[in-house]
């Protein structure tokens, strides 16, 4: 065991676990991938803090990407944004840091102070993946901590939207779980003090009774006016809007409960029915707070601000100055270097650009510009440093002005929910039956009997148990999708993927697995020779070559010498005395003499041409499986923003090639699911880019596809990760049975409601029978939607 | 039996103490992170600086 241990640590990176490369750095007898690596360990251990390492085997992140600038952060209106709190002695700012992943980045990041003693205080949110950092801003400037979290491999994210500071304006979930602790103190007391009235203690004295009343009566009324205000506004409000819903019903049982407990009490005619009163708000918010259930994780509201940094470097009069992104207007000339991103629509002066476009499309192969071109903003430079002038405001360029469509205001409108549709019935159901009741006794001279049986009707009807139906059966079914990686926004969302009948597909990125793609070798290369060229290529961190070594699957057995490398267009060197050149057709100096799909890489050894690999996109596993399922009874389109070389093999999926569509804008992509929706479907969209992010909005359900599900999430109402992505068809089936589980536990409580109906509209409702009745009831319901979703998750395959 | 006002009292007054305190644990957003502390406590303390182990043997001596 410890023998296996010691070989597969030799075999990756002590840091960060990639594979060694060929010649790996060593330092401690310990092997590092990258010199940057080895550097954070370095920086670690020299400053005692190597039980980073202990904790878990390979904690670090990557360090081959390079280092990002951060010199914009000197700019004091920059700063002043960022930070939370600011003295002339300490500053206190908060950081999103998506390398957070295990707890050795728990350990390190609250043992800052030993690296920088000026840091007083980290703490992390592991969760949120936060740190709160307090520091002397005397002795350590913004920019310098910054630099530090990136020098040991935790670089935070610095993005125009700010997800840190909208995440903390949210303190309506604080608020829920004060009114529930107040709502429960106030129940376990009431029950408390009722106690002895169920028991019949009747030789109690009538002191007591009396003042067990008041105590109850005292304890209902902060349940009544703090708990369980927002039923009232919220009935308030729908009522004025012409529309019943659940809170109507339950507003008027919660005053009904009170007024007729303050006259029972205070004329001392009863107990009044202050423990189901009580009991009733406690378990509405607590049916509500399962509702709220959020991931603090994700967010599902980013748009292209939390892609884009906050500032860009300006290059004025061939001096270099960083100016936060919103000063930047049509004309300013900006520098980009390595690694950043292009923050506006700008035309291409100086420098290589090979841009990384997965943000927007979600395609990971990189993609060359040419001087003069225009450079559309969200692209990632990968090679050297590039100078552009800008054409477009930042908020006008090709994709950001998706934002300002009309999608994007407001939120969406939603279909009504089972329970809504079916409250304005029972609210109706329930008013008449009230009436007719206290007509009845009315007409027969029984004025008592009228007002008890009126009163007993909306108390005993008043829908708890209806109210939790849906919460409790839609936060099961969230928490089975959640632990199959599919995370949806609310619960809401659960019955509106049961409906749906259209799917929409994007192409790459989506249906394609980015991780891996596929090569097709044209031309005649020997087993000997690809030995070679994998052993070239397995020196270049370009992603083509990377995905070509991950393809040809061999071990390195020949060194290199002489390597070359022209970022972004080829690589030379000599492998066991043979001259390889591998790139561009450019690069090699050949004429484009192919028309192939995707990209290519032409091979020539010895001076003599051998052909050319040429990348393929691969479905992601179960896609056909997948496509079958779904087809069977629902529509499947496809919009792609690429061109239509993949048409073919995609037609076996979609039977009917006017619903493939190709060369999609995301203003196009965006405009067909509206015609789509006008003619009546209920369109879920999957998507994965920026380009899509109109799309996903705009659809009655939208999707992200991601293989790392916080990188991407554009206005999307779920996000799935890509690993499960051949699962969805039994998502929905969840969905459907989740919807099922409703209506039966509907049933179930409609049932108890008409029980209790039977005693109220004789009006000999005892505070007893609603007492017992309107726990017992919950706790069916409760029990019943859980084991029930879980029942049918089972079934599906899903836990 | 007038005891029961008395004991009724105090358990109310203990209830309402552990009310007041449930509120100054949320406000001071102590269960704003449920995760992280559960990590944190398992981590060892740092480790006592050579010197003190210099200490323990000048004693044997």
């Amino acid at each position: 065991m410890l023998a296996q241990k010691t070989i597969a640590l030799e075999t990756q990176c002590y840091h960060c676990g990639d594979e060694l490369p060929k010649s790996p750095y060593v330092l401690d007898n310990k092997h590092f991938c990258c010199l940057g690596c080895q550097g954070v360990y370095q920086l670690l251990s020299s400053h005692d803090l190597s039980n980073y390492y202990a904790y878990n085997d390979v904690p670090g992140q990557t360090q081959k990407n390079g280092a990002q600038h951060f010199e914009y952060l000197d700019e004091a209106g920059i700063a002043a944004n960022l930070l939370d709190y600011s003295d002339e002695r300490v500053s206190v700012i908060t950081f999103y840091i998506p390398a957070i992943h295990c707890s050795s980045c728990i350990w390190l990041l609250e043992h800052l102070h030993k690296i920088k003693p000026t840091i007083l205080q980290s703490r992390i949110d592991f969760l949120k993946k936060q740190v709160v950092v307090t520091y002397k801003n005397q002795e350590l400037s913004l920019r310098q901590l910054v630099e530090t979290l990136s020098s040991i491999g935790y670089e935070p994210l610095i993005s125009l939207q700010d997800v840190v500071k909208e995440q903390k304006s949210n303190h309506s979930e604080r608020n829920l779980i004060t009114k529930i602790a107040v709502a429960g103190f106030c129940f376990g007391n009431v029950m408390l003090l009722s106690f002895p009235d169920y028991f019949g203690i009747t030789n109690l004295d009538q002191d007591f009774k009396s003042f067990f009343g008041w105590m109850n009566l005292a304890f209902s009324v902060p349940v009544v006016f703090y708990s369980g205000r927002d039923y009232f506004i919220s009935a308030w409000n729908n009522l004025k809007n012409g529309i019943l819903n659940l809170d109507f019903p339950l507003a008027l049982g919660i005053t009904v409960m009170f007024i007729r407990s303050i006259v029972e009490i205070v004329g001392n005619t009863g107990a009044g029915f202050v423990d189901t009163l009580c009991g009733l708000v406690f378990f509405l918010l607590v049916g509500k707070w399962m509702q709220q259930h959020t991931y603090h994780h994700l967010s599902f509201e980013r748009d292209y601000r939390s892609y884009f940094p906050v500032a860009v470097t300006l290059m004025e009069k061939g001096r270099e100055r960083p100016i936060p992104l919103n000063e930047l207007s049509v004309g300013d000339r900006i520098l980009i270097r390595s690694n950043e991103i292009i923050p506006a629509d700008a035309i291409l002066l100086k420098g290589d650009a090979e841009m990384d476009f997965s943000f927007v499309t979600g395609e990971s192969l990189p993609v060359k510009r040419v001087l003069g071109e225009v450079v559309y903003a969200g692209g990632r430079q990968l090679s050297g440093a590039l100078e552009l002038e800008v054409v477009k405001p930042v908020s006008q360029s090709y994709l950001t002005q998706l934002w300002n469509n009309e999608a994007f205001f407001g939120e969406k409108n939603r279909i009504r929910t089972f329970s809504d549709r079916a409250s304005k019935y029972f609210s109706i159901v329930l008013l008449s039956i009230a009436f007719a009741a206290a007509g009845f006794w009315f007409f027969k001279g029984d004025t008592a009997k009228a007002v008890a049986s009126f009163t007993a009707v909306l108390i005993i009807a008043c829908p708890c148990a209806l109210a939790l139906s849906s919460p409790f059966t839609l936060a099961a079914v969230l928490s089975i999708f959640d632990k199959n990686k599919f995370y949806l926004k609310n619960t809401a969302v659960v019955e509106e993927l049961a409906r749906i009948n259209t799917y929409v597909f994007d192409k790459t990125g989506t249906i394609t697995n980015p991780e891996a793609t596929g090569f097709s070798f044209e031309g005649k290369l020997s087993d000997t020779e690809k030995q070679l060229v994998n052993d070239l290529a397995r020196n270049s961190g370009h992603p083509l070559s990377r995905e070509l070594v991950k393809w040809l699957n061999r071990p390195a057995l020949y060194p290199v010498k002489k390597y070359m490398e022209k970022v972004g267009r080829g690589i030379t060197g000599t492998v066991n005395g043979n001259t390889l050149k591998l790139g561009s057709a450019s690069f090699l100096g050949l004429e484009s003499k192919t028309n192939a799909p995707g990209a290519v890489v032409h091979i020539i050894i010895n001076e003599q041409y051998r052909g050319f690999f040429c990348a393929q996109q691969q479905w992601r596993s179960g896609f056909k499986d997948l496509i079958f399922k779904l087809g069977k009874d629902a529509d499947l389109h496809l919009l792609s923003g690429d061109q239509d070389q993949d048409k073919q093999t995609l037609v076996p999926f979609f039977p009917r090639a006017q619903q493939m569509h190709f060369k999609q804008s995301p203003q196009n992509k965006l405009d067909y699911i509206v015609n789509l929706q006008a003619s009546g479907r209920k369109v879920l969209m999957f998507g994965d880019g920026l380009n899509d992010a109109g799309a996903l909005k705009q659809s009655d359900l939208g999707i992200a596809v991601t293989d790392n599900i916080n990188n991407f999430s554009p206005g999307c109402d779920a996000i799935l990760d890509g690993a499960n992505f051949h699962k969805i068809p039994q998502f929905i089936q969840q969905a459907k049975d989740g919807v099922k589980v409703i209506h039966m536990s509907f049933a179930i409580s409609l049932t108890y409601n008409a029980l209790g109906l039977y005693f109220a509209v004789q009006g000999m409702l005892s505070p007893l029978i609603a007492a017992v009745l309107m726990p017992i009831s919950t706790v069916t319901i409760i029990l019943f939607t859980s084991i029930a979703a879980r029942l049918y998750a089972r079934k599906n395959n899903l836990l | 039996m007038n005891i029961i006002y008395f004991l009724i009292g105090c358990s109310i007054l203990l209830a309402l103490i552990f009310l007041a305190a449930f509120f100054w644990a949320s406000r001071t957003g102590q269960n704003d992170d449920t995760y992280t502390p559960s990590v944190r406590m398992l981590f060892d303390d740092e480790l006592p600086a050579d010197k003190t182990d210099i200490k323990s043997d000048e004693d044997h001596t």
